[in-house]
């Protein structure tokens, strides 16, 4: 057991290193970094509009980049370990697949929670600086009671921060995991990066439309037989994506319970356990 | 490895992922009814939002960057007020507020927008001529801000905020007091409201004619609830109404006694 752990954290460990020495990294990372920064800007916009932009536009950034690094550095780890051979020196040695493949899984999870932070760090930052901005700009320019200035500063402070924002963040890591999950499902079986990369692309829409395939299949209101075999293909083989897009409504101020918060991540964690399993099954006879 | 001999195994795999996924499907389903009943998943995303945001918002829309989109079409209309194309402004914020029902913030501004900036342009305009019509345009923006407010509480109830704007607009930009008042006694009722909203219920209720008594009434409650209520203003009111009504003179609001420690000290 001991042995099994140290072995897919070595992988893991080495997979990380990896990734992050590559360009692509770096780019989708100072990319992230420069639209959350910039989005402290938007000196035109009331202070509450400039928030709302704010959590928006950095909300926004942060998921358009894990999910292109959860897709893009994994979709390429199996085909560039065939390449390098690397994958021949590891599974010659008593590395059993799976092992292989949770260690590779594990390295990308560190860099997506990594990167995560990193942009997360970055957002609460430039949020908690422009909040001290308005708090300032208010109690300069507020000329009413002392009652009157507190609900004042207190609304600014309502308006800017919520517990709601970091488990949006946590959704959004989820998301990316499982998507990492299921680009490695098919790096197993796919020929090149690039296929890979367009399978778990398309499945990545395809997955946030799930939810309407879904719901049109069970409705079963007048629809052709070939329609709901169509429908029901849609639903049960892809993930429900829609589900993780919480973010849009926390940004609204729609507050987040507790249970769906931890539901959402549990069905991420699932999803994400069924895509290795199955990789771990193709891969298991795969010749290479 | 042919083809054909990795054909079973892929197949096998595609029936686990579909098994795995009909397993799953009650929990998802359920999922997506407690996210609905908290607020989450209520934007429809249907065709007439595809033809307001064109194809590649609406694909980023349905990706689950419905937020950012609004965001941007945001800034959109913010370039649109800096060069004051009112009609453009009202269609951006028509989609925005469709992708973002739930941002207070939102329904708000463009509710200003259009009623305050939108209908004192229109009656500025050097372009029109017909005083008539640029009253008519002016009266149709403070409409659209108001329809704003209305569909922005149709889409969140139990907000305060733009019921007590709603109020404001009726009492500044139409007149209405009688709606006002309405508007300020349920943004009242709602929970976070500020105080000054009841008494801005009470103030509208005593300019309608026939509603005095239910003013009246509304600011002798505000005015037991104890001194920090009892603000100038509410009892400039409340005096006015007692006389207009012929409250009994043991019924009404007592007059200040002056305290010995305010009066002034007797010269020695």
């Amino acid at each position: 057991m001991t042995g099994s752990l140290s072995r897919i954290t070595a992988i893991g460990r080495n997979t990380f290193t990896g990734l992050v020495r590559q360009k692509v990294f770096y780019f989708l990372l100072i990319f992230a970094l420069v639209v959350i920064g910039n989005s402290a800007f938007l000196a035109k916009f009331s202070f509450q509009e400039e928030f709302q932009m704010l959590k928006d536009v950095a909300l926004g950034a942060m998921a358009v980049f894990l999910c292109l690094l959860a897709i893009l550095t994994t979709a390429n780890l199996l085909p560039r370990d065939l390449e390098d051979r690397t994958i021949f020196t590891i599974l010659s040695k008593p590395v059993p697949r799976h092992e292989y493949l949770l260690g590779k899984l594990l390295g990308v999870i560190i860099l997506l929670a990594l990167s995560t932070l990193v942009m997360g760090v970055l957002f609460v930052g430039v949020l908690f600086l422009r909040e001290q901005a308005a708090l300032a700009e208010t109690r300069a320019t507020f000329s009413g009671s002392p009652q009157d200035l507190a609900a004042a500063l207190d609304a600014v402070r309502r308006g800017v921060f919520s517990w709601d924002l970091l488990a949006a963040m946590v959704l959004l890591l989820a998301k990316s995991i499982l998507l990492a999950s299921l680009t490695l499902l098919v790096s197993t079986f796919a020929t090149s990066g690039i296929f890979a990369i367009l399978v778990a692309a398309s499945a990545y829409f395809i997955g946030h439309l799930q939810v309407t395939a879904r719901e049109y299949w069970m409705s079963g209101i007048g629809i052709h037989w070939w329609t709901r075999v169509f429908t029901a293909v849609v639903a049960l083989l892809f993930p429900d994506l829609q589900a993780f897009n919480l973010s849009d409504d926390i940004v609204a101020g729609t507050s987040l319970p507790t249970g769906l918060f931890l539901q959402t991540l549990a069905l991420g964690g699932v999803y994400t356990a069924v895509y290795y399993a199955v990789a771990c099954f193709l891969f298991q006879n795969r010749e290479l | 490895m042919s083809a054909a001999s990795f054909l079973p195994r892929s197949l096998q795999a595609v029936l686990m992922v579909i098994i795995a996924g009909a397993i799953l499907l009650p929990w998802q389903k359920e999922l997506q009814s407690t996210a609905t009943k908290s607020g989450f998943h209520s934007v429809p995303l249907g065709i007439d939002l595809r033809e307001q945001i064109g194809q590649s918002g609406f694909l980023a829309a349905l990706s689950g960057f419905r937020s950012p989109v609004a965001a941007l079409l945001w800034i959109e209309a913010h370039a649109a007020w800096e060069k004051t194309e009112w009609g453009r402004m009202a269609s951006l914020f028509n989609t925005v507020t469709t992708l973002q029902p739930h941002s207070l913030l939102y329904w708000d501004i463009a509710a200003w927008h259009m009623a305050w900036n939108a209908s004192i342009a229109a009656l500025q305009d050097k372009r029109q001529p017909s005083e008539v019509l640029r009253e008519r345009a002016r009266r149709q923006y403070i409409q659209l801000g108001r329809d704003f407010l209305e569909r922005g509480i149709r889409n969140n109830p139990d907000s305060y905020l733009l019921q007590e704007r709603l109020g404001i607009l009726l009492r500044d930009k139409a007149e209405d007091h009688a709606g006002a008042s309405t508007a300020f006694a349920k943004a009242a009722s709602l929970p976070g409201a500020p105080a000054y909203v009841a008494r801005f219920a009470a103030y509208e209720a005593a300019k309608v004619p026939g509603m005095e008594r239910e003013a009246y009434e509304r600011l002798r409650t505000l005015y037991d609830q104890g001194e920090k209520m009892r603000l100038p203003s509410l009892v400039t009111e409340l005096r006015r109404l007692e006389e207009k009504l012929g409250i009994p003179a043991d019924q009404r609001i007592p007059y200040p006694t002056a305290s010995p420690s305010t009066l002034p000290k007797p010269s020695p």
